[in-house]
């Protein structure tokens, strides 16, 4: 009995998120980010004559760049608890969660802070990547040959 | 048009990873990696890549084209190499993004101070 009138106070003060107005919001920002991205392998690929596979290259190392500034300057962390998945999801993620990590435990040293905790968020991406497209590969693989 | 399509891709991958993480309990992390797997996957039959002929830089901005990437990388090399090929290519076409990923994190790391 307890139990429950705690828990209805706990939802009646936490504030409720709006769920549709989430979606949205991250269905625009993560076009936003693809439009970008698209703009820039066009940019790139006029500007320097580069085929498109390098050009794709490019830009995913500006968009890394730029969310890795913008870490560091403080104000990307704002952005993604407005846009949410609209930023988590693409490329921008990935470095922001480097480069939160890497800014976090700086002062525990170089090696053993830094070094050891950079990956800390976004070494899972790399290993299920790994471990999912090599285990995706072999059943590739071995269909191909039987 | 491809600008469209890149909207509309791109988009529809991030509403999906925020419905997941508004009605489930999985956190942000959960959701990446779970996109990287599907990533992966869809390169198997060659579907990604026409998800990519279709949407451009729209589909190779979310995290998906990661694991499809890595896939196209493993078995490009696979080709070429054989079984040892699966553990040859992983990184040939990510190891940009995450080279870059880390060097530009680490100096920044350097330069900057952590706010809270």
């Amino acid at each position: 009995m307890e139990k429950n009138k705690y828990k209805q106070i706990v939802d009646k003060v936490s504030p409720k998120e709006d769920k549709l107005y989430n979606a949205i919001i991250a269905f625009l920002i993560g076009g936003l980010m693809g439009i970008i991205g698209q703009f820039l392998i066009e940019f790139y690929s006029y500007k320097f004559g580069i085929p498109t596979k390098e050009a794709t290259v490019c830009m995913i190392v500006t968009l890394i760049f730029f969310s890795c500034l913008f870490t560091s300057l403080g104000f990307f962390d704002k952005l993604v608890s407005f846009a949410k998945c609209g930023l988590i999801i693409p490329i921008t993620g990935f470095a922001h969660a480097t480069q939160s990590a890497a800014l976090e435990y700086k002062k525990e040293g170089l090696v053993t802070g830094i070094g050891a905790n950079m990956l800390k968020l976004s070494g899972a991406v790399v290993i299920f990547g790994v471990v999912s497209a090599y285990v995706f590969s072999l059943i590739r693989m071995l269909l191909g040959v039987i | 048009m491809i600008y469209l399509n890149a909207f509309l891709f791109a988009g529809f991958v991030c509403m999906i990873g925020q419905l997941i993480l508004d009605n489930t309990k999985l956190t942000p992390g959960h959701i990446t990696c779970l996109f990287v797997v599907i990533g992966a996957f869809l390169d198997v039959f060659n579907i990604y890549d026409k998800i990519v002929l279709w949407a451009g830089g729209g589909a190779l901005v979310p995290i998906t084209s990661f694991g499809h990437l890595i896939t196209h990388g493993s078995l490009a090399a696979a080709d070429q190499y054989g079984i040892m090929g699966l553990l040859i290519g992983p990184f040939d076409l990510t190891s940009a993004g995450i080279s870059a990923a880390i060097i530009i994190s680490f100096i920044f790391a350097l330069i900057f101070k952590p706010r809270d």
